[in-house]
């Protein structure tokens, strides 16, 4: 990995400190009135201006998630609705975060080597790699829950056990009708150019 | 003798020598299956093929004698696809559950598909099921889809055990291992089967699913089960400390020393080493008023045995009774100590063997590791040492006493003696685990077990072996080597250095027997005592 060099050497105008700030505080009120203005010439049935920024009114306006979105993981379970899991511990092994332990036992059929008595993945330490879903070999641990607020006031809070995770449902795959989709404006990359730049 | 050269290299070896031997003597690893080099040659397998110059087929490595002049290839292209296609043959029915295999990351069949197959598959046909989960034994289950029948499981209930209790049915690729009808495994070496078999076919109950074996980090140790001293390797986890309950000893198994266990082990010392992790472990230094234990700072548990142990030696009132379960060091420091402070019965008692629990293969009758060592060291015989404090406490004679390790309860004589010693003024405990012994006491230290320090234990053949740590010590255990060179601090003795290797030297440089010997000199093997011997063969 490349590491920056050193600063790059302030020049006496940026010395001087005050010149900056003003011209700082300029850019954010220049976005500030833009934005304004774009939002008001809409109300007022000029579309042809491009829209104003948008600001999502979380919680109580959720924006659509793509379904291969990483969530919160979930355990899949048999048609009897014991764990599909079988404590082979490959997700903890490659896990680069160390933050799922399995304690397997043996199964008492004998078509099943084993089976988790414990599956604790630590959401405190997770980075949401998803190397754990690609690592399964029975397609058992996913992150298709949609969750991704699972906030908790204490670090066991952060833990999911083998109930929980065996608990949680995926999130049914809604598919964003076409006018929502005009209304979300997409990830950043995909609006260049359409905002005009400032 | 033959002078022969692999692969551009030239040896020379004994006559006799097979091919795969006098390569591994070259550092080149031939890949075999069947070949053990504690069982005799099968054959079977056709894994270890090699190029030989000038005959026209392959020839197995493992068979093959070395002979004069021979030019042998075991890269050649030739070799390579006859080890492919061998690879492919045992993997036509192979369930390749390696996720869910205990063995996997241990396999021979992983490593050698790693290292010379990586074909995809060719075989269309279903692949034969077969019996899953066989428990054959207290300690091993058979998996008989893994099985490739190298046999060499067989081989050793039929010449190491001597027991005969499993071997290969029907023909074919309906061929299975299997114990015989209404037999199962009953001999005291069954957890070698789970070592010796390269793939996850045989694997070890009680190891099974308690860990992966890639968390796994080793440490040479000897076994301390019993005077025969088996060389082991300590298999620890501490990377994944809540595996197998928070243990971080899941195995131990044993490692090769031709002088003293050849490969194996037996299951009790296998088996057998749970105390060192047990619930009952002493953490802390615990002081007991009326047999309430309360804990105490060591510092303040240095003081007092200090203090206790000191005014008993001025007045000659002071009993010690060493065990043969400590290392050599050990018992060199205490009798080094003690006799410093002028105690002059410093002596040993060794829990009386256990007649008839031997046999000719490894299992010795005496269950202590160094029962050898504490006599040399100490210079008194294995008299009964037990029986005069006993008689020195029940005549006011002795009035404080200090015992190693012992658990009395576990002998008849220990059981009289613990009820004489709970009438002891100042009864000074050291040891690992908490037992009727420790709770006697007045005074408990806690010491380290053998798996978290360095030492040394003499065999009942005289070989002093060095095994090494492998974990931290648990909760506040301390070697017993640094609590004996605090309390020698507190009297005024110079104390002896706390690294196990310099206080071997003192040992060496003192002690007639072990002179000449060293830590770097023990190496992994260990030296006898004695003139050197040959390696003996072990067993029938
Ligand atoms: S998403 Fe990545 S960090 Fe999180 S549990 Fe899976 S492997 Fe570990
Ligand atoms: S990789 Fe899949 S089957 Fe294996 S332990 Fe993890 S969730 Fe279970
Ligand atoms: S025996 Fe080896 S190859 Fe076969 S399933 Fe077990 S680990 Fe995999
Ligand atoms: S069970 Fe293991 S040791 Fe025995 S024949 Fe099969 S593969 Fe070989
Ligand atoms: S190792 Fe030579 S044939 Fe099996």
């Amino acid at each position: 990995m490349r590491i920056p060099q050193s600063e790059r050497e302030l020049t006496w105008w940026e010395k001087i400190y005050l010149p900056e700030v003003v011209r700082g505080l300029a850019i954010t009120g220049r976005h500030f009135f833009v934005n304004l203005a774009r939002h008001v010439l809409h109300l007022l049935g000029f579309n042809k201006v491009p829209k104003g920024a948008v600001t999502f009114q979380y919680p109580e306006e959720v924006r659509p998630i793509s379904p291969r979105l990483r969530t919160v993981h979930r355990l899949a379970r048999r048609a009897d609705g014991s764990p599909r899991c079988v404590a082979c511990m490959m997700c903890e092994t490659v896990c680069p975060a160390n933050c799922i332990s399995i304690v397997g036992a043996e199964h008492p059929d004998p078509n099943i080597e084993k089976y988790p008595v414990r599956f604790d993945i630590d959401l405190g330490k997770c980075v949401f790699c998803g190397f754990c879903v690609e690592a399964c070999p029975e397609d058992a641990i996913r992150m298709d829950t949609g969750i991704y607020d699972f906030a908790a006031y204490t670090r066991e809070g952060m833990i999911l056990t083998l109930e929980t995770l065996l608990s949680l449902e995926p999130a049914p795959y809604v598919k964003v009708p076409p006018q929502d989709r005009a209304a979300d404006p997409g990830p950043i990359h995909a609006r260049k150019g359409t905002v005009a730049p400032l | 003798m033959p002078i022969l050269t692999i692969d551009g290299k030239t040896i020379e070896v004994e006559k006799g020598t097979t091919i795969l031997q006098a390569a591994q003597r070259l550092g080149i690893d031939i890949p075999h299956y069947c070949y053990h080099p504690g069982l005799r040659i099968a054959g079977s397998c056709r894994m270890c093929l090699v190029e030989i110059q000038g005959v026209p087929k392959l020839q197995i490595a493992c068979y093959t004698e070395a002979t004069d002049g021979m030019v042998v290839f075991t890269q050649s292209e030739k070799v390579q696809q006859a080890r492919r296609a061998v690879l492919e043959f045992l993997l036509v029915d192979h369930p390749l559950d390696c996720p869910v295999c205990d063995q996997a990351g241990e396999c021979y069949l992983q490593i050698y598909y790693m290292q010379h197959g990586l074909h995809p598959s060719r075989v269309r046909e279903d692949k034969l099921k077969r019996a899953k989960v066989r428990v054959l034994g207290e300690h091993i289950v058979l998996d008989q889809e893994r099985c490739i029948l190298c046999s060499r499981c067989v081989r050793f209930t039929e010449e190491v055990t001597r027991t005969f209790e499993l071997g290969i049915f029907n023909r074919g690729d309906r061929s299975v291992v299997d114990v015989y009808p209404g037999e199962q495994l009953r001999n005291r070496y069954q957890g070698n089967l789970a070592d010796i078999c390269p793939v996850g076919a045989l694997t070890d109950r009680q190891f099974r699913f308690r860990t992966r074996v890639w968390y796994l980090d080793q440490a040479k140790s000897i076994c301390p089960g019993c005077s025969r001293g088996c060389n082991i390797v300590v298999d620890f986890n501490v990377r994944r400390g809540y595996k197998a309950g928070g243990r971080r000893i899941p195995r131990i198994r044993p490692r090769p020393n031709p002088w003293v266990n050849q490969y194996w082990m037996c299951d009790d010392g296998r088996y057998g080493f749970g105390w060192v992790e047990g619930l009952d472990r002493i953490l802390s230094p615990k002081l007991l008023e009326n047999g309430h234990p309360r804990e105490i700072p060591w510092a303040e548990a240095i003081r007092l045995a200090g203090a206790w142990i000191g005014e008993a030696a001025r007045e000659k009132k002071l009993g010690v009774l060493l065990s043969p379960r400590m290392s050599n060091e050990e018992i060199y420091a205490a009798s080094y100590v003690l006799r410093s402070l002028g105690v002059g019965n410093v002596g040993y008692w060794a829990e009386p063997a256990t007649p008839g629990d031997e046999d000719d293969l490894l299992i010795k009758a005496d269950k202590n590791p160094n029962t050898y060592g504490a006599r040399l060291i100490t210079g008194v015989p294995q008299e009964d040492h037990l029986a005069r404090m006993v008689e020195a406490l029940s005549s006011g004679a002795v009035d404080t006493v200090l015992i190693f390790l012992h658990n009395l309860e576990q002998a008849r004589a220990g059981r009289a003696a613990l009820e004489t010693l709970r009438r002891a003024k100042r009864f000074v405990f050291v040891g690992t685990n908490w037992n009727r012994t420790a709770a006697a006491a007045s005074l408990v230290l806690p010491v380290t077990a053998f798996t978290e320090q360095e030492g040394t234990f003499t065999n009942f053949q005289g070989r002093v072996q060095r095994f090494w740590q492998a974990v931290e010590p648990m909760g506040q255990a301390r070697s017993a080597l640094s609590v004996l060179n605090e309390l020698a601090a507190s009297w005024g003795i110079p104390p002896l250095p706390d690294n196990a290797a310099e206080a071997f030297a003192r040992l060496a440089s003192e002690n007639r027997a072990f002179a000449g010997l060293s830590y770097e000199t023990l190496g992994d093997q260990g030296q006898t005592v004695r003139a050197s011997e040959e390696p003996g063969v072990v067993g029938p």
